[in-house]
């Protein structure tokens, strides 16, 4: 036995994760329940932040800001991200060439996406300017009920190449042999992708789901460098809600109740997801009934 | 799979969507200033000019690339020497300690960054880390351990039982296997792991953004931010620079696109 790792192999990694992942997410949780400008030491103030957060309007609309963006961003990118995977799965030179260029912007940063698309979107000295027509005259990131689906439009941009990538990995691992005998049957292409490639690739759609609903819950750094969640807080949706009162309102209590409010809503819906499709009843079978 | 349509179609309107912003943040880079507020955006600049990269360098860039680098190699560094030890002992170990702090390593693939950055504020400052590199490296490292032990671990569980075994046998201790079985087998596993670890060191900007201030521990991501205040409406300068920061990765990019886009997917792919 002496010849096989011991445990110490592995403690260092587990202590340098409890440490700087693990604690923090306990201590987010204790923060809520304290108030803390950031500075000073935490002050315990039972319940106040989570009676405050019931009962906050602004909360309350950037949680429905959230709530939008999430649907349409899921709405627009899955099919696309669908479509060009299956598209891209397949082994032929152009696909390949064309589906390198495809995930170009996976290799660019947040901060430089913002930046990009900001600068792009500009109203006096943008692309949409000079493009002109009706383009020209839509203030994308300047009018208030349109500021949201241009956040969405730029999310989608960011990340549509990463899940185009996992539906790509998933739809290569489909047998062949599925086709070919639906072939024979005379199934035409479209009969063969709603009915074989779909059910295949259910397990992707779901992990593609989750991780674009966890993902629109806590992620913010796009909004904040592309709008700041202006003009005024058109698009604060709730995690930079949580970012600017803990930040720059320096109610890091405050914003922490907000924290643990995202997360639980995010493992919430995902396990909801995974409920309602069933996942994980396949993946454990003594689960649920 | 032949032919498909709506797919081709789709992915043709895609491939504008994206050629197009790339086109355009290279072209204007390449402009003057006067040529890229009268000319077409669309237009090859007529005039190209290195003028704004120059602008950039001299306006901090080099710190920043230093600043990333330095980032991006430790974490890798730290990310890879604390997770081979433990994807083998999770593998290999027959202590019930190791499994259960996988599982609980594997509960954080589920623990968003977001959350967490008001009490990784409160952990490095308290440490009197704040504002240094060290203090973007921790978390960052420690955020990337999970999908980096997962993707080690399942290598190392598809090596057969004898292969262990037989370097048993002949004598070597359990790090001699390490040294001489699980290195090499673990290869593109550690190269997926290498990648993927350094892609989120490299274009992090969560962890920077509350954990550093000064111009001096500032990265790339920040760098960028900080130049569009500093550079005001001179949009090619700004251009320039992001053209400049995704370089780096781009030339990766050419030379292994395989690795990369494994290491992009790690822990979520096949």
């Amino acid at each position: 036995m002496r010849q096989r790792p011991s445990f110490w192999y592995a403690a260092p990694a587990f202590a340098f994760f409890a440490l700087f992942a693990a604690l923090p997410m306990v201590l987010v949780v204790l923060l809520s329940f304290t108030s803390w400008d950031g500075l000073g030491t935490p002050q315990p103030n039972g319940v106040d932040n989570w009676a405050r957060l019931a009962d906050d309007g602004q909360a309350r609309d950037a949680v429905g800001r959230t709530a939008i963006l999430m649907v349409v961003s899921w709405l627009v990118q899955t099919p696309i991200a669908l479509l060009i995977g299956v598209w891209a799965a397949g082994r032929q030179r152009t696909r390949a060439v064309l589906s390198s260029i495809f995930f170009l912007p996976l290799l660019l940063s947040t901060a430089a996406i913002a930046l990009l698309w900001q600068v792009m979107l500009d109203p006096n000295f943008g692309v949409t300017q000079s493009i002109g027509g009706w383009l020209g005259d839509v203030q994308f990131l300047g009018n208030p009920s349109i500021v949201l689906y241009t956040v969405a439009f730029v999310i989608t941009w960011q990340y549509v190449p990463f899940h185009t990538l996992l539906y790509q990995g998933a739809a290569r691992a489909i047998p062949q042999t599925l086709y070919e005998a639906a072939t024979i049957d005379g199934a035409g292409r479209v009969r063969q992708f709603f009915h074989i490639t779909l059910p295949q690739l259910r397990y992707t759609v779901i992990t593609s789901s989750i991780l674009m609903i966890v993902g629109s819950l806590t992620t913010f750094d796009t909004v904040l460098i592309l709008t700041n969640g202006g003009p005024g807080a058109a698009s604060r949706i709730a995690p930079l809600h949580m970012y600017i009162t803990g930040f720059s309102g320096f109610e890091m209590g405050y914003a922490s109740t907000m924290a643990v409010l995202l997360v639980v809503v995010g493992t919430g819906l995902s396990l909801l997801v995974m409920r309602v499709t069933g996942f994980r009843s396949m993946t454990s079978q003594q689960e649920g009934a | 799979m032949k032919r498909n349509w709506p797919a081709g179609a789709s992915a043709l309107v895609w491939l504008v969507l994206v050629v197009g912003p790339l086109y355009f943040m290279v072209a204007a880079s390449l402009r003057g200033r006067a040529d890229y507020l009268t000319s077409s955006p669309l237009k090859p600049p007529e005039d190209p000019t290195l003028d704004n990269y120059r602008t950039v360098l001299d306006g901090g860039f080099g710190g920043y690339l230093f600043n990333n680098v330095v980032v991006t190699a430790a974490t890798v560094a730290i990310v890879v020497l604390l997770g081979v030890p433990a994807a083998y002992a999770v593998a290999r170990s027959p202590s019930k300690l190791v499994q259960r702090g996988f599982t609980l390593l594997l509960a954080g693939l589920a623990i968003p960054a977001q959350a967490t950055i008001i009490p990784v504020y409160l952990l490095i400052t308290r440490l009197n880390l704040y504002d240094s590199l060290t203090a973007i490296i921790l978390p960052t490292a420690a955020f990337a351990l999970p999908v980096a032990t997962l993707v080690l671990t399942n290598s190392l569980r598809d090596v057969p039982k004898e292969l262990y075994e037989a370097q048993t046998i002949d004598g070597a201790s359990a790090f001699g296997v390490l040294r001489y079985l699980v290195l090499p087998l673990a290869r593109p596993a550690i190269v997926t792991v290498v990648v993927y670890t350094a892609l989120n060191a490299w274009n992090g900007f969560l962890f920077p953004l509350v954990l550093t201030q000064s111009q001096s521990s500032r990265v790339l991501t920040l760098g960028l931010w900080n130049f569009q205040g500093q550079f005001g409406t001179n949009v090619p300068a700004l251009l320039a620079a992001v053209t400049l920061s995704v370089m780096p990765i781009f030339v990766v990019y050419l030379i292994g696109r395989r690795y990369l886009l494994s290491g992009l997917t790690a822990g979520f792919g096949k």
